[in-house]
């Protein structure tokens, strides 16, 4: 048996920061364990650029985003175990890992980061008819066969769903010689972040079909094309639209899940709506000791955001190493009207980090402007005017430690009233 | 020359050729896909049938209730998962309640074992998630779970460790009588001389036997649609639960499998397309509306695979098991729809007696060897064993697929066993990989890899399925030069 004093379980954006800050407020014994071969995570195979906007104030790519916390991570001497499975966690932080070259390793954790990401939603998830040939592809793996391994999977292809790796690929195709002859998606609205589809897709005369799906899959051995027909509110397919379009692939962008079979495996309380762990203010699980972040937690659609929520669980973990003081009171947060979900769910106000707490929410439809309304069971703390709000964009807001915990406060409710022109109900 | 050419490498096709296997003769099995158990063997429901719903006297009843006793041993000699979990037929109406009765009746004069009827009660603290309207069920405790491919591919394995020779991706083109009487299967491989003719071609086994210019029957495809659970829903059901049988069909039921996935299906519509294994979107409406009869709350959300198999229905609605009166050496193996998986092993000793009354004389080979090469599966070790296998070889501590927890190493075995995997699919149905719950997003790449590496082949040449189903379409950089013009880009 091997003791740690933390363990981070993912060497994924998440996993780096979590880790990095962990080390930067006193835990000496940290262990990060990766799957891959290599750290960074994803973001290997994400060759673009737009990452660390917000972190660094530069668009950087991918590789040189992970590469910045990797070198960080190397520098401060933190313990890595690469090409390493977990394959067992247990509540009272007993963890199964194993590797060709160290073999099974059980390991004993004082805490525990939890940082595996998320995987795509795959064909069988959306039940799409038709055959089962070869050329259907979620678009990570599609991009990982382009961008790692340097070989194209298909020469003419239709991108079901507009989720934001669909979007890099269609650019990253096209850019390839590759022909991309439309991306349709489902709901009336797109599920990627607006500047992606400006500059993956209308840069490249790509139509989106919005109100769309794919209704069947042609070919027996490889996909020959598919049938594409408009959906009705219902999201029921309008046989009348039918339209086929012949291909050879089909990648498929329809959303990604927190990937959380270790948690569950721990006991860890999960969140129906966000797939992944219910969290408190310094993103620690249900169980005490185990914290997560990160896509595991909620899908994020900035890698930026990631690494901010992620350095709270670094620091979350250091402060319960450090002092195992229970926690005080906890309080819910609830998603009210128009907001689909809000992370953390639960916060301890008066044990707040460094005086403020950040949330995350994503809204349950596209809003032009909207008032974001944040009250408490006893009255209202704030309200604030957001423009352009979309389900695939989060909102991220800042409340200070005074506005919360001066109060004895039950809960905390955020819910969106769309603003309209010369609205004078406010 | 051969003595015996098999035509077809589903189950029935395998269970005769290890059957035979065991004697002194020469003995190929030609199958036209790239892999065996590529049709029906495939796609089905995965049940080993206690035998009470084939009516009494038809083939069908006999050699379900045969092939059922032996599958236990099979199973176990062959290293084959299987579990005895039971099958129920539930009523929810009095009318249906009725009809378990005559259904009791025909199981016990088919002769299977156990039959009886469960009341309410008894009904709902075996299966807590049934119907509030299930009101009595048949309980058949002899009904099992075993998974088809994996049985068929064991089958062959040990088939050709015995020295049966597969050609695969052999689709047999015509069949000639020489004039010696003996028989030629032709194939775009090339010819094979032979003695005697095994047709378990399934779908086809009517054109095979067209071909040769034995007697004439029609095969129609009847598909079947199935949609399959993530394994965090494992114990919705426990058993195999049937609805009370119409006259064409066991009905649509909620199903574990022998890997602990649930599924549910199959729906039962005529076609007319033998390769129509397309999933319909009416289809899968008809299961879930016929799944929920049964099971109410199906986790829909977390269905992770839909597939369709097609059954083989003779028109003599039972199995056509006879040596030919019009071609010499040609024998009928027809018409193996449901329960064919279970009367497999039974069929294969019946097609051995037929081959005996048909003058081949049969020596035992002493060096027959019953157990195919020993398989091991990382994710139902215990962590000591693990640790053990990983320091024997490295390649064990290598977690390629992570849903179903498949090493490297059990993907380089089942690439290197007899009647090896040559193609994505084939190495998913002998190691699970790429069949959990991502379907392959994660390991599909690195299978690949595998693939490559261990068949000595250019990416570009692997396939899904064999012929035509190539994963992969170009290097990068490629297709640029398509465009003719800038060569800087290159």
């Amino acid at each position: 048996m091997i003791n740690k004093e933390l363990v981070v379980i993912g060497g994924g954006p998440a996993g780096l920061a979590a880790a990095i800050e962990a080390k930067k407020h006193g835990v000496k014994d940290i262990l990060l364990v990766e799957r891959d071969s290599g750290l960074g995570g994803i973001l290997q195979q994400c060759i673009h650029n737009g990452f660390g906007l917000h972190v660094f104030k530069e668009e950087l790519t991918g590789p040189e985003y992970a590469d910045r916390f990797i070198k960080e991570l190397e520098d401060m001497g933190i313990e890595v175990l690469l090409d390493t499975m977990v394959i067992e966690l247990t509540k009272d932080k007993r963890i199964i890992a194993v590797s060709h070259k160290k073999g099974l390793m059980q390991i004993q954790a004082e805490a525990v980061i939890l940082t595996m990401g998320c995987r795509e939603r795959t064909r069988g998830a959306i039940n799409i008819p038709g055959f089962r040939p070869a050329g259907i592809f979620t678009a990570g793996t599609a991009q990982r066969f382009v961008n790692i391994e340097g070989y194209m999977p298909g020469k003419e292809i239709v991108i079901l769903g507009s989720g934001d790796i669909g979007l890099i690929m269609a650019r990253r195709f096209t850019l390839e010689g590759a022909k991309v002859k439309c991306v349709a998606e489902i709901m009336p609205y797109s599920n990627g972040l607006t500047r992606n589809v400006v500059q993956c897709l209308e840069d490249y005369d790509i139509p989106l079909l919005l109100s769309h799906t794919v209704v069947n899959i042609d070919g027996r051995d490889r996909v020959e094309g598919v049938t594409i027909a408009q959906v009705d509110e219902d999201f029921k397919p309008i046989s009348s639209t039918e339209k086929y379009v012949t291909c050879d692939t089909l990648l498929l962008s329809v959303g990604l899940i927190p990937e959380n079979e270790l948690s569950k495996m721990a006991d860890i309380k999960m969140d129906d709506i966000t797939a992944g762990p219910v969290v408190n203010h310094r993103m620690e699980t249900t169980v005490p000791g185990i914290f997560a972040c990160g896509n595991v937690v909620h899908v994020h659609d900035l890698v930026d955001f990631v690494t901010m929520e992620s350095q709270l669980a670094g620091r979350g973990a250091a402060n319960y190493l450090k002092n195992r003081m229970p926690l005080g009171k906890h309080i819910s947060i609830l998603p009210g009207e128009g907001i689909r979900y809000a992370v953390p769910q639960l916060i301890d106000p008066q044990n707040i980090i460094n005086e403020k707490q950040n949330f995350f929410m994503r809204s349950t439809k596209p809003m032009e402007k909207a008032r974001l309304f944040i009250e408490s069971d006893k009255d209202l703390i704030r309200t604030k005017v957001i423009q352009h709000i979309k389900p695939s964009e989060m909102i991220n807001i800042e409340l200070k430690k005074e506005e919360l915990a001066d109060k004895d406060i039950n809960s905390l409710r955020f819910f969106l009233q769309e603003e309209g022109v010369a609205d004078g109900n406010q | 020359m051969e003595d015996v050419v098999i035509i077809g490498g589903g189950v029935t096709g395998c269970s005769i050729a290890r059957e035979l296997s065991r004697y002194d003769m020469k003995i190929t099995l030609v199958e036209k896909e790239e892999d065996v158990a590529c049709g029906t063997s495939k796609g089905n429901s995965a049940i080993v049938h206690a035998g009470f719903d084939a009516s009494p006297g038809t083939w069908k009843a006999k050699l379900n209730v045969a092939g059922n006793k032996l599958y236990p041993a099979l199973c176990e000699e062959l290293d084959v998962p299987f579990k005895l979990n039971g099958s129920l037929v539930v009523a929810i109406n009095e009318e249906e309640e009725m009809a378990l009765h005559e259904l009791l009746d025909r199981g016990e004069t088919n002769g299977v074992k156990g039959l009886r009827i469960i009341k309410r009660d008894e009904l709902h603290a075996l299966e807590p998630n049934l119907s509030p309207d299930a009101r009595a069920a048949l309980d058949a405790p002899t009904g099992g779970l075993v998974c088809p491919y994996e049985l068929t591919i064991a089958l062959a394995e040990n088939a050709n460790q015995n020295g049966v020779k597969f050609w695969l991706n052999a689709p047999v083109i015509g069949i000639d009588v020489q004039e010696d009487f003996s028989l030629l299967v032709k194939t775009p491989k090339g010819n094979i001389k032979t003695k005697y003719i095994i047709n378990a071609a399934g779908l086809f086994a009517d054109e095979v036997s067209k071909m040769a210019g034995a007697e004439e029957y029609t095969i129609t495809p009847r598909k079947g649609e199935y949609l399959v659970f993530d394994k965090q829903f494992g114990n919705l059901a426990k058993k195999a639960i049937f609805p009370t049988p119409t006259k064409i069909s066991k009905g649509i039921l909620v199903c574990p499998t022998v890997d602990g996935n649930i599924f549910i299906g199959p729906n039962s519509n005529n076609i007319e397309d033998k390769n129509d294994t397309g999933v319909n979107a009416p289809g899968i409406e008809e299961i879930i509306k016929g799944g929920k009869k049964l099971v109410p709350d199906l986790p829909l959300k977390n269905v992770i695979t839909s597939f369709a198999g097609l059954r083989a229905v003779s028109n003599t609605n039972d199995f056509i098991i006879e040596a030919s009166k019009l071609v010499k050496g040609f024998i009928n193996v027809g018409g193996i729809q449901s329960p064919g998986l279970t009367s497999a092993p039974a069929i294969a000793l019946m097609v051995r007696e037929i081959l005996l009354e048909e003058g081949l004389t049969l020596k035992e080979k002493r060096e027959f060897i019953p157990h195919r090469p020993k398989k091991l599966r990382f994710r139902e070790l215990d962590n000591e064993e693990r640790q053990k296998l990983i320091k024997q070889n490295p390649a064990y501590g290598h977690v390629i697929c992570r849903c179903e927890t498949v090493t490297e190493a059990e993907i380089i075995d089942a690439i290197r066993r007899p009647v090896g995997a040559r193609s994505i699919d084939a190495v998913k149905r002998r190691t699970r990989a790429g069949m959990g719950r991502c379907q392959g997003g994660f390991c599909s790449p690195r299978v690949l890899e595998i693939l490559t590496r261990e068949l000595g082949v250019d990416p570009l040449e692997i396939t899904k399925k064999g012929p035509g189903s190539n994963l992969l379409v170009g290097r990068i950089k490629e297709f640029l030069q398509d465009e003719g013009g800038d060569d800087n880009d290159k």
